[in-house]
């Protein structure tokens, strides 16, 4: 039985178990202190830090957080940990695992060759000793390819989800603003529509609306209806183009079940659009959204920290080989991540720890009107992502979700951060833009070109 | 409001913007927002912030209750200022202990209790409130009303101890919904039959999106006085109740 203690000082202090470890050792924020795990304060927060710095690496494959037999994702973690991947970096603690991390020696290879021998709890640890400049220098050294019609994540790009939702699924207003999108460059990680409702004609009806724009242009991109899963196979049965199957995923098998899924039917999802085939045996054909504070918000944390919970959900993810992931980071609500400090760093944390587990991690940039929280902030953690090589962002009109009612970012946005730090849209789709006139010879958006808009619009 | 940019003969998207509420077409300054969309964006944030850290004049609405006959008490939560009320939704669930014995002095045997809860916009409590009440009366004119209870810092669940205390069969909650961009004074109803702490989300039924835009006050009393009516008939709320034959305007709806 391990102790978990240490001395700061002239005081000393015990922790109770691994969990009290992990939530105290976690940066402020207000989700763990409503679920009462957080550090009492700040030299608390450092002493548990102490102590999980000294922890073996191998510890978190002998204490599971969630008990083995209680949950099938605690399962899946252990059962597909990949020992021979995990031997490099089994003889260090988690401090050095850091310093490791940081250091010339995990290259971009190194790391991808790791991932599959780390699990959750070893990630989610690490990450809590990193600052944002830590995470953000080794998120930039992961390298996570995958393709569909799309190659993403190549060094030098900086792929978008464009996200047109419309409060009535309004096939005209939908198209207004996928049509402002494709203008700006936007669109070659998904165009993924978050419906209004949950029907299934609707989902058919949005697919098929948006594989005729794909085809009338020949824009090689993928579509997503983000419907739940059980209603995208349904839509495969009737035989809708799907290109991506979507479902959100949290932590625990609990927390799953609030979402209505567990992993049999994520594996039957997966088994039904791959049976498609619409971009080719291999192609990564699921689409994943996680954020922290979702596995407390279903009661379903089972004591463990939220950023633990979230890293936890990438192992779901990780099972199902993804084309996209993304955290809604700001999404939940304050009671979670209070404000832009919180939500800065979570974001940062979310797409850090996503990738050192190999998935193709994005971010919603966001916040919702009750967090402290504004565009300015939204600057910062998107200009820092995409200095992480973030795979994709989400972009939305004028960064206003008129149906879901939070803020994103801005088509201009993502144009801007590509421009700034000379980033290109996914290969395919850069050729495509090319094509189009929507690109100059330096790569670059030009200016807006009324003819060009016009030639476009009166094409649909 | 100038959410939209200025119609000009030129502007390609016009026919687009019939469409949605989306803000596209805005335009390019390099390649960030020019001025104009830069500062109704931030016009509209404004609004909703404003909403969701405003304060309900209660005693506005106790007058407008009063005007219709209706007796109202006015109670806390556990929460004593917006920034823990949004960092503890537990404690905006239950009533502040010393408020309780106001309560208890008006226990009696009441079909229906309203609540009126400030959560997350005082814009659209003071707008709507009074009024949707006096709709939803005309409409139950039989049934008997609790006093009309005015909840500050209050969220959905806390109706449920309110409506336990009172002894009332029904609570109807009325509450400030989330602010977006577009509309930031959105009333929400929450009715649940036999409150009691504890009942959960599933067991109530939504009316959400009552505002100049959205539902008017008679669709929304329309809507709710059928609810109470079937929740009476068959002693129940939530899921089972809507499944029935529940009209198009009950969704579902994240609960603040």
């Amino acid at each position: 039985m391990a102790r978990y203690q240490t001395r700061i000082g002239a005081r000393g202090y015990h922790f109770d178990d691994l969990k009290a470890v992990m939530a105290c050792a976690s940066p402020r924020r207000s989700g763990d202190e409503l679920a009462g795990l957080a550090a009492a304060d700040d030299e608390t927060r450092v002493a548990a830090r102490e102590v999980l710095a000294a922890l073996p690496l191998r510890h978190f494959l002998d204490e599971a957080l969630i008990p083995y037999e209680a949950d099938e994702v605690t399962q899946l973690i252990v059962d597909t940990h990949d020992v021979e991947a995990f031997a490099p970096v089994a003889g260090m603690t988690v401090g050095e695992f850091r310093d490791w991390l940081l250091s010339y020696a995990a290259t971009p290879a190194a790391l991808s060759a790791l991932a599959p021998g780390l699990t959750p709890e070893m990630v989610a640890a690490v990450s809590k000793l990193m600052r944002n400049a830590d995470l953000i220098a080794v998120g930039a050294k992961c390298r996570v390819v995958t393709r569909f019609r799309t190659t993403l994540g190549l060094p030098g790009r900086l792929a978008a989800r464009l996200q047109p939702n419309h409060p009535t699924d309004d096939p005209l207003g939908i198209a207004a603003s996928t049509l402002d999108g494709l203008l700006f460059g936007m669109g070659d990680a998904v165009i993924g529509i978050n419906p209004a409702g949950d029907s299934l004609p609707e989902t058919v009806r949005l697919l098929q609306m948006l594989d005729e724009l794909r085809m009338r242009f020949a824009i090689p991109m993928q579509s997503c209806v983000l419907a739940h899963v059980t209603t995208s196979i349904r839509a495969i049965e009737r035989g809708a183009p799907v290109d991506l199957v979507f479902q959100s995923i949290a932590g625990s098998e609990k927390a799953n079940r609030g979402f209505g899924v567990d992993l049999a039917v994520l594996r039957e999802g997966y088994d039904a659009v791959n049976g498609l085939q619409r971009a080719g045996i291999g192609a990564n054909t699921m689409y994943f959204e996680t954020g922290q504070g979702s596995a407390l918000s279903a009661d379903a944390h089972h004591g463990v920290d939220q950023q633990t919970m979230e890293v936890r959900a990438y192992a779901v993810a990780r099972a199902f080989r993804p084309l996209i992931v993304n955290t809604v980071v700001g999404f939940i609500g304050p009671e979670y991540l209070y404000d832009s400090k919180q939500i800065i760093r979570a974001g940062l944390e979310d797409h850090c720890c996503g990738k050192l587990l190999g998935l193709p991690m994005g971010v919603d940039v966001c916040y919702t009107n009750h967090a402290e929280a504004d565009q300015d902030d939204m600057d910062t953690l998107a200009t820092t992502l995409a200095a992480a090589g973030v795979t994709f962002l989400i972009a939305v009109p004028g960064a206003d979700d008129v149906m879901l009612n939070y803020q994103s970012l801005s088509y201009h946005d993502v144009l801007g951060l590509r421009h700034l730090l000379k980033l290109q849209p996914a290969p395919e789709f850069q050729d495509w833009l090319a094509r189009m006139g929507l690109l100059d010879e330096q790569g670059a958006l030009p200016p807006p070109k009324p003819n060009a808009v016009r030639q476009l619009l009166a094409l649909h | 409001m100038s959410d939209a940019p200025a119609e000009s003969p030129n502007d390609p998207f016009a026919r687009l913007r019939i469409a949605t509420r989306a803000r596209i077409g805005l335009g390019r300054a390099g390649d960030a927002l020019p001025t104009r969309a830069l500062l109704d964006f931030q016009a509209a944030h404004s609004r909703a912030r404003d909403a969701v850290h405003g304060v309900v004049d209660f005693d506005a609405i106790a007058e407008q209750l009063d005007a219709q006959g209706l007796r109202s008490l006015r109670i806390r939560s556990q929460v004593t200022d917006r920034a823990s009320y949004l960092r503890r939704p537990d404690l905006g669930r239950r009533v502040y202990v010393d408020d309780l014995p106001t309560l208890e002095a008006a226990h009696g045997d009441y079909d229906l209790a309203f609540v009126v809860a400030d959560g997350l916009s005082a814009a659209a409590v003071n707008a709507h409130a009074a009024a949707l009440i006096g709709e939803t009366r005309a409409r139950l004119s039989t049934l008997t009303l609790a006093p009309v209870v005015l909840a500050q810092q209050a969220r959905v669940a806390l109706g449920d101890e309110v409506g336990a205390v009172l002894g009332a069969r029904i609570v109807a909650l009325l509450v400030g919904e989330r602010p977006g961009l577009s509309v930031a004074d959105s009333l929400g109803v929450y009715l649940t039959w036999a409150p009691r702490v504890g009942r959960s989300d599933a067991e109530r039924n939504c009316i959400s999106n009552i505002h100049a835009d959205g539902l008017t006050y008679a669709q929304a009393a329309d809507t709710l006085a059928w609810l109470i009516t079937e929740s009476r008939r068959r002693q129940l709320s939530g899921v089972q109740l809507k499944l029935d034959a529940a009209p198009t305007a009950v969704i579902e709806a994240a609960t603040p």
